[in-house]
């Protein structure tokens, strides 16, 4: 995947801009920043959730697997049916090598209604396995995980790119991915600019 | 020079401030001259007696509240197509004008209705086609006032005056099927048998002058105050942000 | 998006899915009315297919809200959005989970109430027919307000009065098919113009329900 000049915001007003960087297959990208900087809306543009101000984001689209702060978990859903049920939107089947990399033994049965925050989570995360899109795109993953349990999230994600994917993250805390490669988008914070709906009427 | 040049907020602004003095001046003539004559020299109908006299306020009122509609579909799609931002604040300042045409041509069809049919209201097929019209504009008020951003609300307004046009259409039809009425047929058609008298015919034709002609100085002017209020937004939204 | 559909179902019978709700609701307004009418049954047979079409128009309304606010609480509308389906067949699908558990079993009550409101033997099959036909179109529709009034707060009442109007020509062909049944008039013209309306709805709607959500998902 690459990103050429690309410049986004939310709500008419830029927040980020001259963002330029490439993801190869097999290689994961942290994204880091203070809050507030613009990381989600940049993980938003690039998933397609919404259009880009500028510049041009190639081989992301149909490859794009996007997990967002809220998990799209149903709660009167068991584990297995949340899942089963991504699986097959994305056209897949095999849900088995997800709960077992997300530690989900033993849970398949609950309702997600009952699980508790760090397992919901895991549960929210396991769903992008079953996705068998390349390109993960993660906002936060490990809000709310143990250490345990961000040792296995990373586990995960190393062998995502082993298999030749990759991953864009925005994450604060070190995930003891050593490959990844580390981009701060504070200095491509847009310059304090009114909205372009605004600009209209200057 | 092209005709979206006037799509410049600023450009439209300077624009309507020349021609709206103008427009208001001509519609008071046009009302004023209008009604004086409807109502002071003109005859009385040989049937409907003095009552008659109340078609130089319903039919302009309620002509306008179809073209108010129309107006506003028209700027929907400007906006949807070009997204010329004063194209969307135009059909957002004329669906309350329509509106109060809307009630108007209610109003003054249920007091014509009173003496002429015996009933304040009935379930005719073309007064119960504008209470469906007042309908929508009240659905199209209350989803502008419900958005915060005015993008996302001109760009959902828009699409819901295309889907409500079809709509108000498919029930003005559905009507006509489920009640037909004692509403008399159109007063202005080029047929001539059916017409309105010529005697009633010009003085009513300088109302409906007058309130195209209102209707343009009112969406002019509240266009200007909701570009007014968007440049005011959009100020204080930069001297916060440098 | 048999898998949506069948999550959806599957989600609506599940507690707290408010299946039945709607169903609840057209049996006591239902029987409300002759409180607010009188008993006399010549005046309740006449306007009977009237207040089983109001009624169950009501209750269709009542659940439109819950077709894309929870997943848009929880995000899986944004998660939806961003897999390999397209927005149109998204919105279809809710459509036609909402018609199953809202729709489909106000259907199957309605002569059952009708007997309630002594509704004419001949009534029976037409209110069937032109429930059956024109409850579709009350989803479809539901579904494009829905989508419009996604992410608003107490966006219920607003979704109400942005969508009763879009009803009215659903209401009057199909009220009208089942009063014309109930009297033993011919029903052909009604009924062709209320299958129309139910056809050109699916076929036009989804794609302005899309259009409506993408923008509101930005």
């Amino acid at each position: 995947m690459t990103v050429r000049d690309l410049a986004v915001g939310r709500g008419g007003v830029p927040v980020l801009e001259g963002l330029s960087f490439t993801l190869a297959p097999g290689r994961a990208l942290v994204l880091r920043g203070p809050n507030g900087s613009g990381k989600t809306t940049l993980l938003r543009t690039i998933a397609g959730l919404q259009p880009a101000f500028g510049g041009t984001i190639e081989g992301a689209g149909e490859r794009i697997a996007y997990a967002a702060h809220s998990d799209g978990l149903k709660s009167m859903l068991t584990v297995t049916e949340n899942l089963r049920f991504w699986a097959q939107v994305f056209a897949q089947s095999d849900i088995e090598p997800a709960l077992d990399a997300f530690d989900l033994r033993g849970l398949e049965d609950r309702p997600a209604a009952t699980l508790s925050a760090g397992q919901k989570r895991r549960l929210g995360l396991a769903r992008l396995m079953v996705t068998a899109r390349l390109v993960w795109v993660l906002d936060e993953p490990t809000v709310s995980l143990d250490t345990a349990s961000v040792a296995r999230f990373a586990e995960a994600v190393r062998g995502h790119l082993a298999e030749g994917g990759s991953a864009l993250l925005a994450t604060h805390i070190d995930l003891g991915l050593n490959e990844a490669e580390v981009l701060d988008v504070t200095p491509f914070k847009a310059a304090p600019r009114v909205s372009l709906e605004d600009e209209a009427f200057l | 020079m092209s005709i979206w040049e006037y799509a410049n907020p600023v450009k439209f602004i300077r624009t309507t401030d020349r021609i709206l003095p103008w427009v208001s001046v001509a519609a008071v003539l046009c009302l004023v001259t209008g009604l004086v004559w409807g109502y002071f020299f003109t005859p009385d109908d040989y049937r409907q007696g003095a009552t008659v006299k109340i078609i130089y306020l319903h039919v302009p009122a309620a002509l306008m509240a179809i073209n108010a509609w129309i107006m506003m579909l028209v700027a929907s799609l400007i906006w949807i197509v070009r997204r010329h931002h004063v194209s969307a604040l135009a059909a957002r300042a004329a669906a309350p004008v329509g509106a109060i045409f809307t009630v108007i041509a209610l109003a003054t069809g249920a007091l014509w209705g009173q003496p002429m049919w015996g009933t304040w209201w009935a379930w005719d097929p073309r007064l119960t086609s504008f209470l469906i019209l007042f309908l929508f504009y009240l659905g199209y008020m209350a989803l502008w006032s419900a958005i915060e951003n005015d993008d996302t609300a001109a760009d959902l307004t828009s699409i819901l005056c295309l889907v409500g046009s079809v709509f108000a259409l498919l029930s003005r039809y559905a009507v006509l099927f489920w009640n037909q009425g004692l509403h008399q047929g159109a007063s202005l058609s080029l047929d001539k048998e059916e017409n309105v008298a010529d005697v009633f015919w010009y003085p009513l034709l300088v109302c409906i002058a007058g309130f195209v002609l209102l209707f343009v100085a009112l969406v002019f002017l509240r266009t200007q105050t909701e570009i007014r209020a968007r440049r005011t937004r959009a100020l204080l939204a930069r001297e916060s942000r440098t | 998006m048999i898998a949506l559909l069948l999550r959806d179902l599957r989600l609506a019978v599940r507690a707290g899915g408010g299946f039945g709700l709607g169903l609840a609701f057209f049996l006591i307004v239902t029987v409300l009315i002759p409180f607010g009418v009188g008993p006399e049954t010549g005046l309740l047979s006449r306007i009977a297919p009237g207040v089983l079409w109001i009624g169950a128009l009501l209750a269709c309304l009542l659940s439109l809200d819950r077709i894309f606010a929870l997943d848009w609480e929880d995000g899986s509308l944004d998660l939806l959005a961003t897999a390999p389906l397209p927005m149109e067949g998204i919105v279809t699908i809710k459509a036609l989970a909402h018609w199953i558990t809202t729709g489909l079993p106000l259907v199957l009550a309605a002569p059952a109430l009708g007997v309630l409101l002594s509704l004419p033997p001949s009534g029976y099959l037409w209110v069937l027919v032109s429930l059956a036909l024109g409850t579709p179109a009350l989803s479809v529709i539901g579904t494009f307000g829905a989508a419009l009034t996604v992410g608003l707060k107490r966006g219920g009442l607003l979704l109400s009065i942005l969508v009763l109007p879009l009803y009215v020509p659903t209401l009057i062909f199909g009220a009208e098919v089942a009063r014309r049944g109930a009297e033993g008039l011919a029903v052909q013209t009604p009924l062709l113009m209320l299958a129309g309306i139910s056809f050109g709805t699916l076929a036009l709607l989804p794609f302005a329900s899309a259009a409506v959500l993408r923008i509101n998902l930005r």
